[in-house]
């Protein structure tokens, strides 16, 4: 029996598709996990694109849920990693095509295939909130070091824990550790202590990030990513290894290294 | 050391801003307190209040902050900001 692991913010535009596009693809990759990624934006879908998987939809999971088709039909192979799937969001349909009971069938039926079923929530705290984590048993929340996103993301753990889930996990992404170095973003340290979740992972911001969503191959894949190795560290974390986060060092700027060079100490 | 502060914001790092601003956002978030609820606390401390001393009604500050417990520890906290005009003396009895 697989685990339903729910990808939620409460805040859009944090990183939820690439963050369950990386999870997906890297436990399909590393661990030979059979996984199936649930796009829950119906009517925004995206994880399709994210994966670039959008020329091989022929059903999506509202006809899925409506009897039009069967399950099997509409899940789409991935091609290029073996045991991954997705199951699309019907993109002219809106949210109340799927109830949350609904999205529990479902969820449980996958659960009977694959290790792991990753549901794509979208933003927001409404219904489409309530139908992506209906079926889920666990919660990864995904925040950036901004004020807004992390408040949001303390509204969606209070909701979560209310909805009974233990100890929802927190991955930071787009973290920028030269203006964490200057004091201009509040650091890993700063989140936790706010949020008071435990740490899944802390992704950088990397422009590799926007040429793989370009492409529609996630980073994880890539070796020369560095938000692609701190996906391939989530994954193998998921699988319960124990990797330490990825140290953020930037490199000294030039005139720190002049003063380094004078015997002088870095300007904090 | 006035200058200082003329330049003090800049002392200040903006993360530590983004910390300070988003605890006391948190702090009402997780109240759930409405600003109607607020309101009614305050109607009613003007109630009791007011047997015992006039008070400048304009001025009456309720709101919801943060204070430090201990070194550690830092609960949410009621502040109420009362400016008297008066001490009613009749009510001592």
């Amino acid at each position: 029996m697989g685990q339903v692991i729910v990808i939620t913010s409460g805040k859009g535009g944090v990183g939820k598709t690439t963050t369950t596009a990386n999870i997906g693809t890297g436990l399909a990759l590393l661990k030979h996990r059979k996984v199936v990624m649930i796009d829950a934006d119906i009517g925004l879908r995206n994880l399709d694109v994210v994966m670039g998987l959008e020329n091989r939809i022929v059903y999506d999971l509202v006809d899925v849920v409506q009897g039009v088709c069967r399950l099997k039909q509409a899940l789409i192979r991935d091609k290029r990693f073996e045991n991954l799937y997705l199951l699309p969001a019907a993109q002219t349909k809106d949210k109340t095509a799927v109830s949350p009971e609904q999205m529990k069938d479902l969820c449980d039926q996958l659960r009977e295939e694959f290790d792991y079923v990753l549901v794509d929530c979208p933003a927001g705290i409404e219904q489409g909130f309530k139908n992506a984590i209906a079926g889920a048993d666990k919660a990864i929340i995904v925040s950036t070091p901004e004020v807004s996103a992390v408040r949001d993301a303390d509204r969606v753990i209070g909701l979560l824990e209310a909805a009974g889930f233990e100890e929802p996990k927190l991955i930071i992404n787009r973290i920028r550790p030269d203006m964490v170095k200057r004091g201009d973003m509040m650091d890993i340290d700063d989140i936790i202590d706010i949020l008071a979740v435990d740490l899944l992972g802390v992704i950088p911001e990397d422009e590799r990030i926007v040429i793989s969503t370009n492409r529609g191959e996630p980073a994880v894949a890539d070796e020369n990513s560095k938000a692609g190795q701190a996906y391939r560290n989530v994954t193998r974390r998921i699988e319960g290894e124990d990797v330490p986060i990825m140290s953020l060092d930037v490199e000294p700027t030039l005139m720190e290294r002049l003063r380094m060079l004078f015997g002088l100490k870095p300007r904090k | 050391m006035d200058f200082l502060k003329l330049f003090g914001r800049e002392d200040v790092s903006s993360k530590d801003i983004a910390k300070e601003r988003l605890r006391l956002i948190l702090v009402h978030d997780r109240a759930n307190v409405s600003p109607q609820f607020l309101e009614m606390i305050k109607s009613q401390i003007i109630n009791i209040i007011s047997d015992y001393v006039d008070i400048e009604e304009e001025g009456l500050e309720v709101k919801l902050t943060r204070m430090k417990k201990d070194e550690e520890i830092t609960v949410p906290a009621l502040v109420a900001n009362i400016p008297i005009k008066r001490i009613k003396h009749v009510a001592r009895a």
